[in-house]
Formats: structure tokens, sequence, C-alpha cells
């Protein structure tokens, strides 16, 4: 296998396809033949980051490169950026609205998880401008 | 256990065609707060939720879960059903709330 890429546009406005770009990551993933403990994993951490981008952004584009070593994403968004990344990344810290808690997120768990299912993470983000969120899962060592 | 024993104990209903009564469960988590779901790693895993819409199915399926109960008679519509066949998900429905489905399941040996 050599190195697969694939764009995902996410859609800010609909509620109801969010985590469709995961999903399709997901077959992906299997198709390559991925172990399914990884695939778990980055989607989990994917999924996550694309629910986030819909609920607290407004939507963006996901970028994921596959290779024999690692399943690399990158998350843009253009949404208000976070102002402050430590306490985001606290379990239970959640600015979510009450629609938002409705829907069965909300829970501030989304963040600890992705860096908790990625073997490395880094947030960009600035205010007004958007947030980029770089996730790496190794594939070859476990 | 069984997901025939899981539909007996729940006196659940049965709304797609990817039950199979010999699928094996080994351990359920009940929440309506899906990241709560997705901090939760555990294998071949029940989900039991009064929450409906795609996304409890999408996190089930990310979490490759092998059935999900909505219950307090909630059921869900086609749209959900869907999404839950592509990714071969069985989907039950029960009467009973929360607690008490999550508590009869653990009483029977359900307990992780
Ligand atoms: N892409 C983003 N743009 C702007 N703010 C964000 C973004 N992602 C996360 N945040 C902020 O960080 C907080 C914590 O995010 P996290 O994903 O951990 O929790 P949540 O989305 O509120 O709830 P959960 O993920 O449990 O459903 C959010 O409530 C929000 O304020
Ligand atoms: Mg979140």
């Amino acid at each position: 296998m050599n190195s697969f890429k694939v764009q995902y546009t996410i859609d800010g406005e609909d509620f109801s396809v969010a985590g469709e770009a995961s999903r399709k990551l997901k077959k992906v993933l299997q198709s390559l033949g991925v172990d399914p403990q990884i695939i778990r994993k980055a989607t989990v951490a994917m999924y996550e980051g694309e629910i986030n981008m819909v609920i607290h952004a407004d939507g963006g584009v996901i970028d994921a490169e596959i290779t024999p070593e690692k399943i690399h994403l990158f998350l843009r968004d253009k949404g208000p950026g976070i102002p402050d990344i430590a306490l985001a990344m606290t379990e239970g810290f959640s600015t979510a609205s009450d629609n938002v808690r409705e829907l069965g997120f909300g829970a501030g768990m989304g963040l600890p998880n992705m860096e908790k299912y990625t073997d490395y993470m880094n947030i960009i983000t600035e205010i007004g401008v958007g947030t980029t969120i770089e996730m790496i899962v190794n594939t070859s060592l476990s | 256990m069984k997901l025939k024993k899981v539909v007996e104990l729940l006196d659940a209903n049965i709304l797609n065609d990817c039950y199979s009564q010999d699928t094996e469960v080994l351990s359920a988590c009940g929440c309506d707060l899906m990241s709560d779901v997705l901090a939760f790693v555990k294998d071949q895993a029940l989900l039991l939720t009064g929450l409906v819409n795609p996304q409890v199915v999408r996190t089930a399926e990310m979490m490759d879960m092998k059935a999900i109960v909505f219950v307090r008679g909630k059921t869900p519509g086609e749209e959900i059903i869907e999404l839950a066949n592509e990714a071969g998900i069985a989907v039950l429905s029960t009467e009973h709330p929360l607690y008490h489905s999550c508590g009869v399941l653990y009483s029977e040996g359900l307990y992780k």
C-alpha cells in the first residue's frame, strides 16, 4: 500500500449528516485492510472532531492521508476558534447549547477522547479565524 | 449474553434484519450522551439509549457495536433503520425505561 489521500467537506448547516465523513473513512480503512482496533481509534477521533466542526464551527474540510505507517488527519474549520485550549481539553468542559445537548452531544468529552485515541494531536487555533486539528494514529506499531 | 436473551428480558421489538438471535454481546452501555459512549472501550457491545437520531447509529458504528436498544418506547424512523442496516447493527426497541433496562441486563449477567 502506498500513500492514499482523501478529502471530505463537512457541512456545518446540517446536523443530520454530521458523522458521515467518518463513516466513509471507516469504509476506506476497512477496504485497505487496516487492523480493526486501529480503525476504531482513528474513526472515533475523527468522528468527535467532525461533530465539533458541525456544532462549534461552521463545518470545514477534513484531509486524511493513509500510509503503511500511519493515519494522518487534518481537520480545518473557519469557526470562532478556541479561546483556552487547556480548558477545552478538560473532561466535562463544554460550551454546547441546550439544543446540542438534546442531540446527545455536549458532555465535554470529545477533545479528551480525540487525545486518548490518537498517538499525536495538535491544535492550532485563532479567535475569529478558525481551528486546525492534526491527529496521527500509528498503524504499524500498536 | 445472546441477543435472543436481551430481547426476552426487555420484551423488545426487533426492528431490522441485522438481528440474529445468536449474536453475542459481551458488554453494554446505557447512555444518552454520545461522547460518553465514545469514551467507552469494550468489545462486542450493546448500546441502550433514549436518544433517537442518526448520530446514535453512527456512534455505535464507530465503536463497532453489535446492537442498539431504543428505550422508553422510542421508535426510530426509516432513516435510522437504513443507516443501521448499512452498518450491520441490530435495532431493538423496548417500552422499559433506561434504568430498568440496564438493571435487568446487569442482574442477568451482562456486567461489563
Ligand atoms: N472546532 C471547534 N471550534 C471552536 N470551538 C471548539 C471546537 N471544538 C471544540 N471546541 C470548544 O471546546 C469545547 C470542548 O469540546 P469537546 O469536544 O471536548 O466537548 P463538546 O463538543 O462540548 O461535548 P462532546 O464532545 O462531549 O459532545 C467545546 O464545548 C467548544 O467550546
Ligand atoms: Mg465535541
